[in-house]
């Protein structure tokens, strides 16, 4: 029996296998969901020798694309399978879960291995992976190449509220001759500040734990438990755990009731 | 007496026909000659308007129609009700703006205040001042206000408002009051014979009934048919809806409820449960007075302190054995907003169930992100 989180993100795709094989891979979203999907059914054919349309794998779908993927059985949204997801590497009872992702970010507690409450950034870019992104994408180097530099520089106070806005507060530094280390420095800061008032308004319960695309960088993590004053524990997979939440979500409800 | 308005706009032609039979529907009530008052809130007494045997019907607009209109004249960070209303308004575009005879404003926040300025170029406006405590002094302000009102509605359409009239008025509100309670309260069973949306259009459609003498039967039989039909709504997350005006546009909140498993059971808003939960009390023989008492009560957050919201949302979540609560907020509503807090630790603390605040406007470009925050909050249900 294979048990298959998808999870279709706004910038990538990342799908979990659970039961007799255990694997994750990722691929781009790109500018078609239900395409998307349709690669990653071909993926799961070739690579894993799994056809999903037939009865011995069972699929949940999660994330923006989850309406788009045809063969899933079910859909249950990112927060609750991020809640899920983390119980394979962390055993739980409080905790709370923040993961940054593309276009939200998304404070989770956890409690009694449920998700408790939960709170997303507003309609806004602001504190969100999008906004790394943009300002990495403006000065011309990659989001990890963004955190290498902020390291070396000295934070520069961006006070635009809007992504919009602080992106022609970078180009007005830039022009300047800021130095670009200074402007990554703040940029970054702009987010962990961010992100940091949206955790301490959901309150903190039990351990804190990073996932999402940014749950693997150590410089984030540094200046996010620097920022709440709090140790935060990475999650290595973090970037599949909406996926592995959702083949774990499968898994316990087929093993419940023998359907999801 | 004034010349009451019996012609149609210009643009009726190229009205959808929904439209076109609201604006001949109201044309019949202008065609008796009875007065048609335009308000924007809870808080105005429609016992006056029936006092004169006229009608007091709701301006607040729930599309986004006319924005692009309003934002000419208003800014654009500004609440969507506002701008949607005053843009029905200055474009002939609402059968119940065009065919106002008086618009009436009411104090409840800086925006609508500010914006009943400009409509006051447009149409003939009266704003009445609503107090912001439901104090002894602010219900001496509401009382003064109200007398007002009177003053205003026998000169501007030479009818008197007798103390028999408002007493006849009370009964007849009263009885409306008492039919839609007893409707929308279908929900509080365990098996519900409607979903929350189409409670939801019984209680808005009501409003625009004129003759609220009808009401009472109208609603009793409705619900007899809903009975007999026998479908039957059980084992979903029971959902109460709070906060600003819901409606139209953000019926979206409503549809993401009840496509995602759950069911709207109880509305606290202002077209649910908020101004229908209390009656006046009849003949006392200060009908004024049993009348300010009545509206000043209103749980709303333009109130502060506003211990009425969380007495009556506090027995709602009981009554209807309600599972998670959805805050709904429009963008830039600030007392909604603030008091938000209030509601969450209200809900989580009190209540022990799980509550959400969703900010939205009457556009449709945040539904995917609506969806997905309601079917999470269900789904922790």
């Amino acid at each position: 029996m294979y048990f298959i989180g998808i999870d279709i993100g706004s910038t990538a795709s990342k799908v979990a296998i659970r039961g007799k094989i255990i694997d994750e891979f990722v691929i781009p979203t790109g500018w078609n969901s239900k395409e998307t999907a349709l690669h990653i059914k071909n993926k799961l054919l070739k690579d894993f020798n799994i056809n999903v349309l037939k009865d011995d794998s069972i699929i949940i779908s999660t994330g923006y694309g989850r309406v788009s993927v045809p063969y899933s059985q079910k859909q249950i949204t990112e927060i609750t399978c991020h809640g899920c997801g983390i119980r394979e590497q962390f055993d739980y009872d409080l905790c709370t879960i923040v993961d940054v992702g593309g276009q939200d970010t998304k404070v989770i507690n956890l409690k009694d291995g449920f998700v408790d409450d939960f709170l997303m950034n507003d309609k806004c870019s602001a504190g969100t992976g999008k906004f790394l992104e943009i300002m990495a994408n403006r000065l011309n180097i990659t989001l990890d190449e963004l955190f290498e530099l902020s390291n070396l520089g000295e934070k520069i106070k961006i006070s635009s509220m809007c992504t919009v806005f602080a992106e022609s507060e970078i180009i007005s530094l830039m022009g300047e001759g800021e130095k670009i280390e200074n402007i990554a420095s703040g940029i970054v800061d702009s987010v962990v500040v961010k992100v940091a008032q949206l955790v301490k308004r959901q309150g903190i319960q039990g351990d804190m734990i990073l996932t999402g695309g940014l749950s693997t960088n150590k410089f984030f993590n540094k200046y996010l438990s620097e920022e709440l004053e709090t140790k935060i524990n990475s999650y290595s997979k973090g970037r599949y755990a909406g996926a592995i939440g959702a083949a774990l979500i499968a898994e316990d409800k087929y093993k419940k009731r023998g359907r999801v | 007496m004034i010349d009451i308005k019996k012609d149609l706009p210009e643009i009726f032609e190229d009205f959808a026909e929904n439209r076109q039979n609201s604006f001949l529907k109201v044309r019949e009530v202008k065609e008796n000659d009875n007065p048609l008052i335009g308000v924007f809130c809870k808080f105005f007494p429609q016992e006056l308007a029936i006092a004169i045997d006229g009608t007091a019907v709701s301006l607040c607009s729930t599309s986004d129609e006319t924005i692009a209109d309003a934002e000419k004249d208003l800014p654009r960070n500004l609440c969507p009700l506002i701008k949607s209303s005053y843009g029905f308004a200055i474009t002939d575009k609402c059968p119940f703006f065009y065919f106002s005879d008086l618009v009436v404003g009411e104090t409840t926040c800086d925006g609508k205040k500010k914006m009943y300025e400009y409509l006051a170029e447009t149409k003939p406006v009266h704003v009445m001042e609503l107090p912001n405590k439901q104090s002894k002094e602010g219900l001496v302000l509401w009382e003064k206000e109200i007398y007002k009102m009177i003053d205003v509605l026998e000169e501007y359409f030479g009818r008197k408002i007798t103390k028999e009239k408002l007493e006849e008025a009370i009964k007849i509100k009263n009885a409306e009051r008492t039919a839609v309670k007893d409707f929308y309260e279908i929900m509080k069973n365990d098996e519900i014979p409607v979903s929350g949306l189409e409670l939801w259009h019984v209680l808005n459609g009501i409003t625009f009934e004129f003759d609220k003498r009808a009401v009472p039967k109208q609603l009793k039989d409705l619900k007899e048919k809903i009975f007999s039909e026998n479908e039957k709504i059980t084992g979903k997350p029971r959902i109460l809806i709070t906060g600003c005006p819901i409606g139209g546009a953000t019926e979206k909140v409503i549809e993401a409820v009840e496509n995602h498993g759950g069911v709207v059971v109880a509305y606290e808003n202002c077209g649910g449960a908020k101004a229908i939960d209390r009656n006046v009390e009849e003949d006392t023989g200060d009908p004024i007075r049993a009348i300010a008492e009545k509206y000043i009560e209103i749980g709303c957050a333009c109130m502060s302190p506003n211990p009425n919201r969380m007495d009556l949302l506090n027995r709602i979540v009981d009554q209807y054995k309600v599972d998670g609560v959805i805050d709904m907020h429009l963008q830039a509503c600030q007392p909604f907003q603030v008091e938000s807090l209030k509601i969450k630790r209200f809900a989580n603390n009190e209540k022990n169930i799980p509550y959400i605040s969703i900010e939205t406007d009457y556009s449709q470009s945040d539904i995917g992100q609506i969806n997905t925050r309601v079917a999470a909050f269900i789904e922790m249900i």
